[in-house]
């Protein structure tokens, strides 16, 4: 369960982002904006040879104290990032694959949609629907 | 006199009853009668008809003026809906039902009226209707259609009668108007045709509808009526610049559109009339006349009524209705039911009708209704049933039906090649010859031998009907590998011949059934082993999707090959190499019942056995016990899992592997080595005595095996093992010389030794796979505990 979700373009502007706790938004929009040089970094480290086979789940980017981030990053750049709470430990990472699995998916069926276009912020409601799925129920 | 703001509705409604009650047709002043009369038929408390004209002002002036009437109205709509008669509520009170009157001789204007509490409620989108939007598509509503001759009247401004009288005085509306009202069965009063048709186009719907104010789907009918309406009025054929038109301008598009709806008018009054009969449930189903014009509409586009409609002209379609293009994209992503990012006639018929709906102010659902979900391509060719089946008094028009189905079938004609596929793979099992079913597969499948090959495919990308029939390849994966199997479970002896073709084909990658049937080459044995190798590496895809594989096969096979290479130890006498197996070959000697067949295939095992011996033997050893397991295909597994009698039999150490390797194989290659067995279980059990399978079963099949299976394995195998046993020489079945044998046999050792070190990379990494499964589930395990504490 994530406390926030973000989709990144490849330009590095947020195509979506939402936060469960909606006070703390700030807070995840920077934690996530710092996330991306540490996507940046593991992206290129790969090199060029490999970066067909590059794996698109990054795994977890960096820990705070109260947070874990984790990064994926599709064949076009585009960027997800989940933040999760440190203290969900039951949380696997075969589970945030699956998530991110998940969002790639229904981020394909947005791409998908002929009236999105491509750098527009992410309005599917399918889309939002799978997304609050996987965040933190609303306390 | 308060001023007195109504709603559009309002508006319409009020002035329609103004006119009606303004029987001396002055247009000013309604006649006190009629409107007492109305009064009455708001079935309100006399007092309170009396405080409302008070308060309208009516008793002041002594006659209703319009300004009076439609305050009394608007105070009737109070008093109804239980408010406090105040003149400050005129204009307090929001969403305000229209007042109500039921009346027998007012019975269309109750209808009316009751209709227009639906109208009401959708207030808010009234706005949308007075505004003809900008598509141009002429939708064919059924049930709307009926509302058309409503428009004029609901239309009518304050001042102008025109519109109410329309009927009379408009000629394009007044036929439809009249159309209708010839053909409701429920005629109504001629002096008001407009009202008279309205009201008795109401009727069914009035009828269907349980309250007079329904919010919501069950009024759907109502409601769509006045916005499809409103839609049909302002559209033509091809998005015409009708959103200049004002409402006021409607009359002259209905006018225009009147020939165009005439025809639709015609049907849709029948169809009206049949669903009034039979009430209308789905506010979401398409009628015939709507699907008539969506597919025509569609082959604007794409003339193939088969095809798709790509994005973009989708696009550029739906954005010619000027919705905006957040809530097209919501359309698209409900109608776009594969994902496939272009539309078949069905989702193109779902869109538009869902653009229709919108335009009409009806509010997009969150998930697509069940009559607009296009029909997936199910395995039963049987879809044919079109998603928006009128209801049940539409039997009435059986015409009209039937042409509505021919646009569905499109939609399962857009999978035909699944289907077809699918067909394919149904026979998969029989024909056990590659077949290029036309979705994705994993890449992995090797078919190495495509004329006995027999790919599973596993079908990668997962759309709702390909998820259907990758279930169905997966059973017929998994029925492929029990296949064999059951057959030979039930009927062995038939199965030989089949065995051993599915030896060929199936994970039996043992080279027993090769070695031991065919003579004349090891191709076989390669092959096999190929053929497993490909097969095993198959079957862990295969095994990915289904959930659990197969236990593994049991290893008799090498047992079989054992007992031939026993005989061929005894032939030649000069290969005390199988000692280990000799032991558990308890007498030799006695083994050969046939000798000729043992011998035949005694070399081929013979010097397998020595391959064997050489490379495995420590695995031969548990080879021959499970050989009587083999003919006891039913406890094919069980004997896999348990018996693991040290014996002799240096069973080929590619079935050793192949065994544990490829679950799925695990029965076929039983079978095979069962075959194989035969011949060496003929002599071996019989000499060991230990012989669980009946004996007449090997032996039968040893007496067919032989030959059937030297005559069909070989063809099919040796395309098979082509590739293997170009390496290999045929070892002929002249034992004769032993130095040929024991380099042949070398030669198969160190083959047999890749294809195990082969094998074992792939069981590793099926161990993997399974591991992860085994995480991902201990996973969900520790998230469900949670919830079990709670």
């Amino acid at each position: 369960m994530a406390v926030c979700i973000a989709v990144i373009a490849k330009e590095n502007y947020p195509l979506f982002i939402r936060s469960v706790p909606v006070q703390n938004e700030l807070k995840f929009h920077y934690t996530v904006h710092t996330s991306l040089d540490v996507v940046e970094e593991k992206i290129s480290a790969v090199g060029k040879a490999m970066a067909d086979q590059r794996e698109l789940y990054l795994g977890l980017l960096y820990p705070t104290e109260d947070y874990k981030v984790y990064g994926y990053v599709t064949n076009s750049k585009v960027k997800f990032v989940i933040v999760v709470d440190s203290s969900n430990t039951s949380l696997r990472d075969n589970e945030i694959r699956s998530m991110f699995r998940k969002l790639h998916n229904s981020f394909t069926d947005v791409m998908c949609n002929p009236f999105y276009n491509p750098g527009d912020t992410i309005q599917s409601k399918a889309f939002d629907s799978i997304v609050s799925a996987m965040m933190v129920q609303a306390s | 006199m308060e001023s007195l703001t109504l709603t559009d509705v309002e508006q319409k409604y009020y002035s329609d009853l103004f006119v009606y009650c303004d029987t001396d047709n002055t247009k000013k002043v309604a006649s006190n009668g009629k409107v007492l009369d109305l009064f009455r038929a708001a079935q309100l408390p006399s007092e309170v008809v009396l405080q409302i004209t008070e308060l309208c002002g009516a008793t002041r002036l002594g006659h209703f003026g319009r300004s009076q009437f439609y305050i009394a109205l608007k105070l009737i709509a109070v008093a109804q809906s239980g408010l406090p008669l105040r003149v400050e509520s005129l204009n307090s009170v929001k969403d305000l039902p229209l007042p109500r009157f039921v009346v027998a001789k007012n019975e269309q204007e109750a209808r009316h009226t009751a209709m227009y509490p639906d109208l009401e409620n959708q207030g808010p989108y009234q706005g949308v209707i007075p505004r003809p939007p900008g598509r141009g598509q002429v939708k064919k509503v059924s049930a709307h259609e009926v509302i058309q001759p409503c428009v004029p009247t609901v239309e009518p401004q304050p001042d102008t009668t025109s519109p109410v009288v329309s009927p009379h005085q408009s000629p394009p509306t007044s036929p439809h108007a009249w159309r209708k009202h010839k053909r409701q069965a429920s005629g109504g009063n001629v002096e008001r045709p407009p009202v008279v048709v309205a009201g008795a186009v109401w009727t069914p719907f009035r009828e269907a509808q349980s309250g007079p104010v329904v919010a919501g789907d069950g009024m759907w009918s109502a409601h769509s009526p006045p916005p499809v309406q409103e839609s049909w009025v302002s559209l033509k054929d091809t998005y015409p610049p009708s959103s200049s038109k004002m409402p006021p301008m409607r009359l002259s598009l209905v006018q225009e559109n009147s020939s165009i709806r005439t025809v639709a008018s015609v049907a849709t009054a029948n169809e009206i009339q049949r669903q009034s009969s039979s009430g209308y449930d789905d506010p979401w189903k398409i009628t015939d006349e709507q699907r008539q014009y969506y597919i025509n509409q569609f082959k604007t586009i794409q003339p193939d009524l088969n095809g798709f409609i790509p994005g973009s002209a989708a696009k550029e379609f739906f954005t010619k209705s000027k919705l905006p293009i957040l809530e097209l994209s919501h359309i698209w992503e409900l109608s776009d039911f594969d994902k496939d990012g272009a539309l078949t006639l069905d989702e193109f018929c779902a869109a538009f009708h869902l653009v229709v709906a919108r335009k009409n102010g009806y509010d997009l659902p969150e998930k697509l209704p069940e009559s607009l979900m296009p029909k997936l391509i199910d395995l039963d060719d049987s879809a044919e049933v079109p998603d928006q089946a009128p209801d049940v008094g539409y039997s009435g028009s059986p015409v009209e039906v039937t042409p509505n189905k021919s646009p569905m079938p499109s939609l399962n004609q857009t999978w035909p090649d699944l289907n077809q596929g699918n067909e394919q793979w149904e026979t998969f099992s029989e024909r056990s010859s590659s077949s290029q079913t036309l979705t994705q597969f994993d890449s992995n499948i090797a078919p190495a031998d495509p004329d006995t090959a027999i790919v599973h495919p596993v079908p990668i990308r997962m759309t709702p009907s390909k998820i259907h029939m990758q279930e169905m390849e997966l059973k017929r994966t998994g029925s492929d590998h029990t296949h064999p199997t059951s057959p030979l479970m039930a009927k062995p002896p038939e199965l030989s011949e089949e065995t051993s073709m599915k030896f060929v084909t199936a994970n039996s990658g043992d080279g027993y059934s090769s070695s031991d049937s065919y003579t004349s080459d090891q191709d076989p044995i390669t092959s096999v082993v190929t053929r497993q190798r490909s097969n095993s590496g198959t079957s862990p895809e295969g095994l990915k999707v289904v959930a659990a594989p197969p236990p593994p096969p049991p290893r008799p096979n090498a047992s079989h090959s054992r007992s031939s290479s026993l005989d061929m130890n005894r032939n030649f006498a000069a290969h005390p190499t199988g000692p280990q197996q000799s032991g558990v070959v308890a007498c030799p000697p006695a083994i050969p019942p046939r000798p000729l067949p043992t011998q035949t295939s005694g070399p081929h095992s013979g010097h397998r056995s020595d391959e064997g011996l050489a490379a495995h033997s420590t695995t031969s050893p548990q080879q021959i016990p499970e050989q009587p397991n083999f003919a006891d295909f039913s406890q094919f597994q069980a004997f896999a899992a348990s018996d693991q009698p040290s014996d002799d039999g240096e069973k080929h150490p590619e079935s050793l592997p192949v065994e544990k390797s490829t679950e799925g194989a695990g029965p076929l290659r039983t079978v095979k080595t069962d075959n194989q067995e035969e011949r060496a279980a003929a002599t071996v059990n019989s000499a060991k005595g230990s012989i669980m399978a009946p004996p007449p079963k090997p032996v039968r099949r040893r007496l067919k095996s032989e030959d059937e299976l030297q005559d069909e394995a070989l063809p099919p195998k040796s395309n098979v093992i082509a590739t293997v046993l170009a390496t290999l020489p045929s070892i002929p079945r002249s034992v004769g010389k032993d130095k040929k044998a024991i380099q042949a046999s070398i030669r198969r050792n160190k083959e047999t030794n890749t294809v195990l070190a082969r094998l074992n990379s792939e069981l590793q990494q099926q161990l993997k796979d399974l591991l992860e499964e085994r995480i991902s589930l201990e996973v969900q395990l520790e998230q469900l505990r949670p919830f079990s504490h709670l």
